[in-house]
């Protein structure tokens, strides 16, 4: 197991360092020059230009600019703005916890929902729920999340007025709900197919036939028997998902103007800030790449039979 | 893009009766040596209500979006503030340019809405289409030749996937002042082989070890023969099965990005762009924003029915 966690983190150095380097050529390569927007539409003098471009070592070549942003990273220094001189870390601490807040509050709803009305379709396959839960998974899967975000937020906050169109504050957790429901609705649905399925497989194995057969409990047999071996497939599905919530949030955050991560990046694009980009986006693909790592250990938890050498 | 592994149960009963019904049919020697996976497949789809259904509306769309005018001889560029602004649909007004009302700027919603289709279409099919070919080219390289060159084009493909979709195709796409559809569909492509990739080098590091691939090889073929005759044919169905599920979730991943403001952009006529106009009025006239997300709905919902029915009837594991 430690032999096994070990290499795992040693294969996502090369993974991490081209995620990121892939990223940072993406914004070298940008057109635009941060330090002649910081000039506006007054006469500069271009000697001066030169001497910024200088000091923020933007005149190096590719190569040197990448060795010296990472050398910054891996010492905690993700780099200052060149316009508002802020230090990225600070965006970077201000607009996480919102983001963060909100893929979790959207995790914990697409789990529980999610979970809960596959168990309720999946018990009875073929049924009124079973076939509705179909339909209605299939409708919230084609319906990508910004039709999904204002047909909710027209129906909500202008017809019913029960919520304010757009978030005030981040840490109402009752602000939060609109955007979460709609950030969650995609997973929801394939949580909810995915644990259906393998509920409706796993009823037919022969363990469960035996469990009856011996006179168990139902309630033994369905919460022990059958849920944790139907399980298995939807941990994996929901650990890898919180990557792909996480850049979704890029989506509806600017639905419901949420203060995080989406819009951060969005305002550094437009100001061409690259460090902050790559910063940002460098925290993303981590947190994509412990979830897997975690995932694949969970399935060892949950399933004896997977052993890591 | 997230991978469907659902609904795999219910409709497997579906198929399940219908090689029940064949069964007579394949019970001859003659007829089961006469039907191939692709026949076979086949014969289960023209079955399937679904696959009906969804191929009569994606017909009507590949239609709408090579000949618009079929539909409307309305242009969606005219505006015309002083007579239309805002005017609301006239449901019964079927096929007129003021059946779905007039957006903010005084044009034809239904007009947009057929014309935009094509955009839509073309990103879905070009970005498939690019991601198929080079998810295919690397999954395979990568499979039959094993070693280090499988162990460099497997990183690669894990660094791509490491890249988050939607943070990748925004910085790539904000590089370009002038979107034309050619750049979403690249951009698109360049970040989504990675599926396909690790599909086909699944499939052909199975198929490399068969017997037929073995004898050929002894045969004396050579690499480029035995890797297109005898192994991308076979390893063809899952890929397709991924391909077109994934069709119906680039669709809705243009609309995204157009509605983002970093894909498509005036003037070319897209139903992403419309719904990003639309959301200015949301309030006092939420038609405007509505049809055309119901357009992009009722697309991408053709789409995944339609690779749905496909998969069912490719995935041997359901036989």
């Amino acid at each position: 197991m430690g032999r096994y966690v070990a290499r795992r983190l040693l294969q996502m150095i090369p993974v991490f360092i081209g995620s990121t380097f892939l990223i940072f050529m993406m914004m070298y390569v940008l057109p635009g020059d941060p330090v002649r927007a910081l000039m506006g539409e007054q006469a500069f003098d271009p000697t001066l230009v030169e001497k910024m471009r200088h000091d923020l070592g933007l005149d190096q070549p590719w190569w040197w600019q990448y060795g010296h942003y990472l050398a910054g990273l891996f010492q905690g220094d993700f780099g200052t703005e060149i316009a508002s001189k802020r230090e990225i870390s600070e965006i970077i601490a201000a607009a996480f916890p919102v983001t963060i807040r909100l893929t979790l509050f959207a995790f914990t709803f697409t789990a529980v929902v999610g979970i809960g009305l596959g168990i309720i379709a999946g018990l009875r396959p073929d049924s009124v729920q079973d076939r509705g839960l179909l339909t209605l998974t299939l409708i919230l899967i084609s319906m990508p999340s910004f039709v999904l975000g204002y047909l909710l937020q027209y129906f909500f906050a202008f017809q019913l007025q029960m919520v304010t169109p757009t978030v005030q504050d981040s840490e109402n957790f009752g602000d939060l709900l609109l955007p979460a429901v709609v950030l969650g609705s995609l997973s929801l649905a394939y949580v909810a197919r995915l644990t259906r399925t393998s509920m409706v497989e796993n009823l037919r194995a022969d363990y469960m036939r035996t469990a009856v057969a011996k006179g168990l409990p139902r309630r033994r047999i369905v919460g022990v028997h059958l849920m944790r071996n139907s399980l298995i497939p939807v941990v994996t599905f929901l650990g890898t998902d919180i990557g792909n919530l996480m850049t979704g949030a890029i989506v509806t955050e600017g639905i419901f103007n949420v203060q995080g991560v989406g819009n951060a990046i969005f305002e550094a694009l437009t100001r061409r800030e690259g460090a902050t980009v790559v910063g940002i986006a460098s925290l993303i693909v981590i947190v994509y790449l412990f979830t897997s790592l975690i995932v694949d250990l969970l399935y060892a938890v949950l399933d004896p039979r997977i052993r890591y050498a | 893009m997230p991978e469907k592994t659902a609904d795999k149960v219910e409709l497997s009963k579906a198929t399940a009766a219908e090689s029940e019904a064949a069964a007579p049919e394949t019970a001859t020697p003659a007829a089961a040596k006469a039907r191939s996976l692709w026949s076979d497949a086949w014969y289960d789809l023209r079955r399937n209500p679904l696959f009906l259904i969804s191929s009569v509306l994606i017909v009507l769309l590949l239609v709408m979006a090579f000949a618009p005018s079929l539909f409307t001889s309305a242009s969606p560029r005219d505006a015309d503030l002083a007579k239309h602004y805002l005017q609301p649909p006239n449901w019964s007004h079927f096929f007129e340019p003021d059946w779905f009302g007039y957006d903010g700027q005084g044009r034809s919603i239904y007009a947009r809405v057929v014309h935009g289709a094509r955009a839509s279409i073309l990103v879905g099919v070009g970005v498939t289409l690019l991601v198929t070919i080079l998810g295919t080219a690397v999954g395979m390289t990568a499979g039959y030749f094993g070693g280090l060159v499988d162990a460099l084009l497997s990183r690669i493909t894990d660094v791509f996937m490491g890249i988050p979709y939607m943070l990748g195709a925004l910085v790539i796409l904000t590089t370009f002042a002038e979107r034309k559809i050619w750049v979403v569909i690249a951009a698109m492509a360049f970040l989504g082989w990675t599926t396909i990739a690790r599909v086909a080098r699944g499939a052909v590091v199975t198929i490399k070890q068969s017997d037929y691939v073995v004898a050929a090889r002894a045969l004396g073929a050579s690499t480029t023969r035995i890797m297109l005759k005898h192994i991308l044919p076979n390893a063809l169905a899952p890929i397709i099965v991924v391909a077109t599920i994934a069709l119906g979730g680039y669709i809705a991943a243009e609309a995204t990005l157009s509605f983002l403001g970093i894909g498509l952009a005036e003037p070319t006529v897209s139903w992403g762009v419309d719904v990003a106009t639309g959301k200015q009025q949301l309030r006092n006239a939420p038609y405007v924003l509505i049809i055309p997300s119901v357009m992009v709905s009722i697309t991408v919902l053709s789409f995944l029915m339609f690779g749905d029915a496909v998969r069912n009837a490719l995935d041997p594991k359901l036989r």
